[in-house]
């Protein structure tokens, strides 16, 4: 479905179901028109109650935002099938405002999904600032960390909650951290702790470190460095990946490869896997059952560690897959599901407080009882400390998952999730403790 | 590892307590589906040994019998609708319709109709079980799961998993009467049998809600700690009560244990190890026995309900599910 920026009427007005009028059934059937995948979604209306809700005295109206930052200098992933579609974040936005009406209208509360999107990130932060001052309480970010900083920054002094579901920058949750943002993005080292500790389950303790150019690949091989040294395994060889990714088809465009991974991979001393950085997918993908030495391929590529996967059924997975591809017609992806966390977030707040008060629904996330039920087959929480979502991380492969992080064996005091990522004696993170 | 030796050599020994027990029981089947394997596995109760295996559709999970004992009735989710088969002979009878992903049904106290959650259709279906016909579709919350009937058959109550809601329902009108918010993905809602309260498992909220039937409130919430197991593998599932009110079993998931709570005071009073993530339960009619699914060691345990002590682990199928006991 093409990406629609007037996406605040069209979700409101198919979401609400209390005292459907005649206008505002004409209303609706003309939204549920135009908008398929709504209409598709949609369950039966259960009650009596007005579509106009929002103007219904007894209804709350809840107001979240999701504002991203298009990215048009990104380059293409090397494989179609990972083509980033149009309305990635946005549709678990959709779907976690359509679960959170499902609720609200049990409770008289109502949600409605407002969305901005730039390619400027400073004209992005001014329209998220206005819709602030508008009284919007929440956002919810697809950016990068910079925006991200600058946008919690820009609504410092406002009743807001910034939600960080895009950037996995170690930065956000350490020294830059903000105590109005809350990170449902697992970060870095949560992704490459995930995967380290499969590795050392799996006794493979030998690892080669391959790293692409870019900034981003470089704080991933860091990230995975840290991981390895963590939990007692040892990187025996790093080679930097330099490469003009060029157009990202042409016609043939194998044959080259064949010969160049092979030789790349030449010469190296005893491993037990081969790990690409490659946070861009431009070529990590070209490595598996090319490299010289038959080792196993992890990373960014091969076997890979993320929030979460398309064929995942695990703890009724199923379900929410399956709504998810009604509603947009395609599956669900992580920065789709990090959406979905941020704001089932919100709704789930809204449905213990029972109320639409920024204030009480952000304290309320800030305390201990707070908690999310996100398919992952355990409570997730948020880390008091600096506001990252503790979760279990998925370590799949482009199929299917092979394995669940933490890992059985590693233990800690509080929580086994706090096994991955940065645990809070070693944070930087000041900005909670003052 | 260690559980698993554990649990079959407490199942040994029960063995042995079993065989000076054995001889006073009824004989019961007990039917369990197997949710990966397409099966129904039958039990017999005095002997404790797997005596029938049927084949059904496709994804196996809600299980019950008919109120005259003689139809069994299961949810197959993944072919979306339901199958009957005889008690008695195991032969198939018939399907009835569903909506989409049947997970649990339970059948008015009159013995018709039968209400089914559908978990990926946000409605519970109301099938007649004689003709077949599909009477209505009630919308409840986000993922209906769990369904429990008042004894005077007026009330059922739904749970709906993402809503996180019990959603009480006038059985003859068919309309939701109140919605109330429990902790996070509620499973199974179990009346207690002089209907003054109902229980609601929050599978990762981790408790049990008593809900008072008389002004619809959460009146105590009971939780659950084990010494040696972090507080999110404790998810309670399945929920039990003995007839006489006095005694409810709470089955704890990834725990591994099935909570023996005093019905009266609310309190934990014991915690029975079994299988591999515990899911659902059922007495034999005479509360004898309880028998538990441990949907990933693949087999179901025995427990003496006058002792609480599990007598006997018996394999079934791959990941079983749902259970339920013979009439006679």
């Amino acid at each position: 479905m093409a990406y629609r920026p007037d996406c605040t009427v069209a979700t409101g007005l198919s979401l609400n179901y209390n005292n459907l009028t005649l206008a505002t059934a004409v209303l609706l059937l003309a939204t549920l028109l135009i908008s398929p995948a709504f209409a598709e979604d949609a369950p039966a209306p259960p009650t009596a109650g007005p579509a106009a809700a929002a103007m219904a005295a007894d209804v709350t109206q809840i107001r979240i935002l999701m504002a991203r930052e298009l990215r048009p200098d990104r380059l293409p992933p090397l494989s179609l099938l990972d083509l980033p579609p149009a309305d990635e974040g946005l549709a678990g936005a959709k779907l976690a405002i359509d679960d959170n009406n499902t609720t609200g209208r049990f409770l008289k509360q109502n949600f409605v999904l407002d969305s901005i999107e730039n390619a400027d990130p400073a004209a992005l932060v001014a329209a998220i600032k206005k819709r602030v001052e508008e009284g919007i309480g929440f956002v919810v970010l697809d950016a990068s960390a910079a925006t991200v900083l600058a946008a919690a920054d820009a609504v410092k002094d406002k009743a807001v909650m910034v939600f960080n579901a895009g950037a996995p920058d170690e930065n956000l949750r350490e020294e830059d951290c903000r105590i109005n943002v809350k990170h449902t993005a697992p970060s870095r080292t949560m992704l490459t702790d995930a995967l380290a500790q499969y590795v050392a389950w799996k006794r493979w303790p030998n690892w080669v470190v391959i790293t692409g150019p870019t900034p981003e690949d470089k704080s991933y091989a860091a990230a995975l460095k840290r991981s390895i040294q963590r939990f007692g395994m040892k990187v025996v060889e790093e080679r930097e990946f330099k490469y003009d990714p060029g157009n990202r088809r042409s016609d043939g465009g194998f044959e080259q490869i064949q010969q160049q991974i092979p030789s790349f991979t030449q010469k190296l001393p005893a491993h037990d896997v081969l790990a690409v950085a490659d946070e861009g997918e431009l070529f990590g993908d070209y490595f598996p059952y090319r490299t010289w030495d038959a080792r196993p391929v992890v990373g960014t590529a091969g076997l890979y560690s993320a929030s979460w996967h398309p064929a995942v059924e695990l703890w009724g997975g199923t379900q929410f897959q399956n709504r998810f591809k009604r509603l947009a017609d395609r599956t669900m992806r992580p920065l789709d599901y990090n959406v979905w966390m941020a704001v089932r977030s919100v709704g789930e707040a809204a449905t213990r407080k029972q109320t639409a008060d920024p204030k009480t629904l952000i304290e309320y996330m800030r305390a201990p009882e707070f908690e999310l039920a996100a398919f992952k087959g355990r409570k997730l929480t948020y880390r008091p400390w600096n506001g990252q979502l503790r979760q279990p991380v998925l370590l799949v492969t482009g199929k299917i998952h092979v394995t669940v992080s933490p890992q059985p064996g590693f233990l800690h005091q509080t929580s086994e999730l706090d096994t991955l990522g940065i645990d809070k004696p070693e944070t930087k993170c000041k900005a909670f403790t003052k | 590892m260690n559980s698993l030796i554990k649990h079959s050599v407490s199942a040994a020994l029960a063995t042995l307590g079993l065989a000076l027990t054995a001889g006073s029981a009824s004989a019961y089947k007990i039917f369990v589906s197997n949710e990966k394997e397409n099966t129904i596995t039958v039990i017999d109760s005095v002997s404790q040994e797997v005596v029938h295996t049927i084949k059904v559709g496709n994804r196996p999970r809600g299980i019950i019998i008919s109120k005259d004992g003689k139809w069994v009735i299961v949810c197959t989710s993944d072919d979306n609708r339901i199958q009957v088969y005889d008690a008695k002979t195991y032969a198939f009878i018939k399907d009835l319709p569903s909506g989409p992903d049947p997970e649990l049904p339970i059948l008015h106290t009159s013995g018709n109709p039968l209400f089914v959650s559908n978990e990926d259709d946000n409605l519970v279906t109301v099938v007649d079980i004689q003709t077949g016909k599909l009477i209505t579709d009630i919308p409840v919350g986000v993922e209906p799961e769990g369904m429990g009937m008042s004894p005077d058959g007026a009330i059922l109550v739904n749970t709906s998993e993402t809503t996180n809601m019990a959603h009480f329902i006038d059985s003859k009108t068919f309309k939701n009467i109140d919605n109330i918010l429990v902790d996070n993905r509620p499973r199974v809602a179990e009346f207690k049998n002089d209907g003054s309260e109902v229980w609601v498992s929050a599978e990762i909220g981790g408790t049990v809600s008593v809900i008072g039937t008389a002004d619809r409130k959460v009146k105590a919430k009971i939780n659950f700690e084990i010494q040696g197991i972090t507080k999110d593998a404790i998810q309670p599932v399945g929920v039990r009560m003995t007839k006489d009110g006095k005694k409810a079993y709470v089955a704890l998931g990834p725990a591994n244990r099935v909570a023996v709570v005093n019905a009266e005071t609310y309190k934990v009073e014991r915690y029975i190890l079994v299988g591999q993530r515990v899911w659902n339960l059922a007495f034999t009619p005479d509360e004898k026995l309880l028998f538990t699914t441990n949907g990933t060691s693949n087999d179901v345990t025995v427990i003496d309900v006058a002792s609480d002590k599990p007598l006997k682990s018996i394999k079934t199928g791959r990941y079983p599910w749902g259970i339920v006991s013979s009439l006679d």
